[in-house]
């Protein structure tokens, strides 16, 4: 199944890339969406367990993050955008062109770190590591070279859905209540960001954070 | 069963608030959950309730900033009852402040009474989603961009903090059987943890929970939120939320100490403390907006608790005593703070002059906590700098010289920018001194009481828990 698992991650890495090559805020937002449910296959994947339990954990836990990355949060994402007027472009800072060779070169730094880092315990896929650092750090440039507030919160979960790859590394030893924990609090943090997103859009008439930016010394 | 009861009457509570729909009875609640989570943690230091499962257990240091933080928001609820009747007209989301503010209470008790890290990375992420909404209080601009900037900058931090987590069970998993991600396991293992998996997980607990903490140069956030924040908030934001991200930083620290990397943590707490000294020392001078400025002064003095855990030794126990010191005197600070904002209708430090005599009480009170902040004898932060202060010196002659040069310039920031506020000559000279509800001077008057208790003399039931606390931490 780990042949599986290998394509899976090849496939997030490249909504990834997509992500910051694109210029409409909808596809982005899809193709986080779509790098959700992906990650919800993940699990499944790499599940070597026997017992009826393991399955049942493993099981409960895709489907809760199926739900919340691939349905609510993008649908949430989804509807702000339409109930802010917010425009469908998605304004960076930096060209696209700039921001996807920065990305190229951001992947290849995260798979020069995963073949330099070893694990006490060997990965459960070969490309688990490189692919959980290039969607973090994929992540962090989506939240700093975008203008919007809704494209920050879009690279804001992809940098939890890298840190949720890395996560697979020690499935085994994380028990369900905290996997579950970690995913409402990821959930009610887009909330409560969709929330502010539509305070900001009714008080300044749009949501660039350009706008944001009176608090200073 | 006594810990679950703890974090589940304020989020019960909190969800009871948000169904009232009348200030009264919700300001009532609150006085009264208040009073019940002091109640309930003070029967913590008579009998230490047993451990939840895995999930929930209590340790000196848990009890310690969980009564600190019980203690603050008791202040923080009273002092809440007039500023919430002041407010009561203004375009401000009044009825959701009570439910929201139990919910960081709840959220805030999880982090002191778990030693799960996976679950402490969860609360702390949730004391940020409950407060945001409170720092967007005041329906302004500058409140809706003082919270937008931290719900963006924590997150991303605290998405950090989870890295670290995950890498520290990746360091774990050097070990058979793998120990579970709670810290008493992990400390057993001690030294077979893979080191420099633990060490990287180290250096994200800092950066991440030390977003939250506000250690500088990741503090920017906080100067925003706690000045567009309502006072109490304020007040709970730099007494006992940072405390709590201090805490996280904390749990990773006993781990490397645990593994033997002491050495290696000690001196990243050293340097963030050092850099955040500097950083608020340089800001605070010639700051012009009153509570800006005592954001600031939270990031020097978060700055002094993690130097003096960095000098480690006896020192770890003086950076545990101004741990308190620090969260009564700013909390108070802040109540002061508001009570002038609702007099001059400004957070601008130049327009408020002559504070002491239209406001008396409030007016003696503010010098009396500058003192106090500042570290000057008799109040307790004089005794925690002192001890932190002669520890650095034994250590290095140079460091300790630093330490005391970057103080005095915050000192002498503040007495600049907070002195006249009271003193001076008020632009108005007929106006009579105003009344003061005595919920708005109570807090504050009670906390600076403590502060000054606690300069002459520590009592020992409070000395024997610091020097647990200290003693977990190996000081």
């Amino acid at each position: 199944m780990t042949a599986y698992a290998d394509l899976i991650l090849l496939a997030v890495l490249l909504l990834g890339v997509y992500v910051l090559a694109t210029s409409r805020l909808g596809a982005a937002i899809r193709a986080v969406a779509v790098q959700g449910g992906l990650l919800a296959l993940l699990p499944i994947t790499l599940a070597a367990r026997t017992s009826w339990d393991a399955l049942l954990h493993v099981g409960l836990l895709s489907l809760g993050t199926l739900l919340l990355k691939a349905v609510i949060i993008p649908g949430l994402l989804l509807r702000t955008m339409r109930t802010a007027n917010v425009r469908r472009e998605v304004e960076p800072f930096i060209s696209l062109h700039t921001s996807v060779l920065i990305g190229a070169v951001m992947v290849g730094v995260a798979f020069w770190m995963g073949s330099v880092l070893t694990l006490p315990r060997p990965a459960p896929a070969t490309l688990l590591v490189p692919v959980a650092l290039a969607t973090l750090l994929l992540g962090f440039l989506v939240i700093v070279s975008r203008r919007k507030a809704i494209t920050q919160v879009l690279g804001y979960l992809m940098l939890e859905n890298g840190i949720y790859v890395f996560g697979q590394c020690l499935a085994r030893d994380m028990p369900f209540v905290v996997e579950l924990g970690i995913l409402l609090d990821v959930l009610v943090g887009v909330f409560v960001m969709g929330i502010a997103i539509h305070h900001i859009s009714r008080e300044f008439d749009n949501i660039d954070t350009d706008e944001l930016s009176t608090l200073r010394d | 069963m006594l810990l679950a009861l703890v974090i589940f009457l304020p989020a019960l509570l909190g969800a009871l608030a948000w169904l009232m729909r009348d200030l009264r009875q919700q300001l009532w609640l609150l006085v009264g959950t208040a009073s019940a989570h002091l109640a309930l943690t003070a029967s913590f230091w008579l009998f230490r309730p047993s451990s939840v499962g895995f999930f929930l257990s209590l340790d000196a240091l848990g009890l310690l900033f969980l009564s600190l933080m019980s203690a603050l928001f008791l202040a923080a609820s009273i002092y809440s009852v007039s500023y919430l009747r002041a407010h009561a007209e203004d375009d401000v989301a009044i009825d959701r402040y009570v439910p929201f503010l139990l919910w960081f209470l709840a959220a805030m008790t999880l982090v002191t009474v778990t030693q799960h890290l996976a679950l402490m990375w969860a609360a702390v992420e949730a004391t940020t989603l409950a407060s945001a909404p409170l720092i967007y209080f005041h329906r302004r601009r500058a409140a809706l961009e003082a919270a937008w900037k931290y719900l963006l900058i924590c997150s991303v931090g605290i998405a950090l903090a989870l890295l670290g987590t995950f890498f520290l069970g990746i360091a774990a998993s050097a070990v058979e059987p793998t120990p579970p991600l709670v810290l008493g396991a992990l400390a057993a293992s001690g030294k077979s943890l893979a080191l420099p998996w633990l060490k990287a997980a180290f250096v994200l607990a800092i950066v991440g929970y030390g977003t939250k903490m506000g250690l500088a140069p990741l503090h920017t956030w906080l100067p925003d939120a706690h000045s567009q924040a309502p006072s109490p908030v304020s007040a709970l934001l730099s007494g006992a939320l940072l405390n709590c991200a201090l805490l996280g930083i904390l749990r990773f620290y006993q781990v490397c100490t645990a593994a033997g990397a002491d050495a290696f943590a000690r001196t990243l707490l050293l340097t963030l403390g050092f850099v955040s000294l500097g950083v608020a020392a340089a800001l605070i001078v010639g700051q012009r907006d009153y509570k800006r400025l005592l954001a600031y002064s939270s990031v020097e003095n978060m700055g002094i608790i993690a130097a003096g855990i960095g000098v480690g030794g006896a020192a770890t126990f003086g950076a545990m005593l101004h741990a308190v010191n620090h969260s009564l005197t700013k909390a108070g600070l802040f109540f002061l703070a508001g009570n002038l904002l609702q007099t001059y209708g400004t957070t601008r430090a130049a327009e408020v002059r002559g504070a002491a005599r239209r406001l008396p009480m409030t007016g003696a009170l503010l010098v009396l906590a500058m003192l106090a902040i500042g570290g000057s004898p008799p109040f307790g932060p004089f005794v925690s700098e002192y001890l932190i202060f002669v520890k650095a010196f034994e250590a290095n002659g140079w460091l300790g010289g630093l330490f005391a040069a970057l103080l005095a310039i915050a000192f002498l920031g503040m007495a600049g920018v907070l002195l006249p506020m009271a003193q001076g000559k008020p632009a108005d000279d007929g106006q009579k001194p105003e009344r003061e509800p005595l919920s708005s001077i109570a807090p504050s008057l009670a906390l600076l009481a403590a502060v000054l208790v606690l300069g002459v003399w520590i009592p020992p039931f409070l000395s024997d828990l610091l020097k647990q606390a200290a003693g977990l931490l190996g000081g």
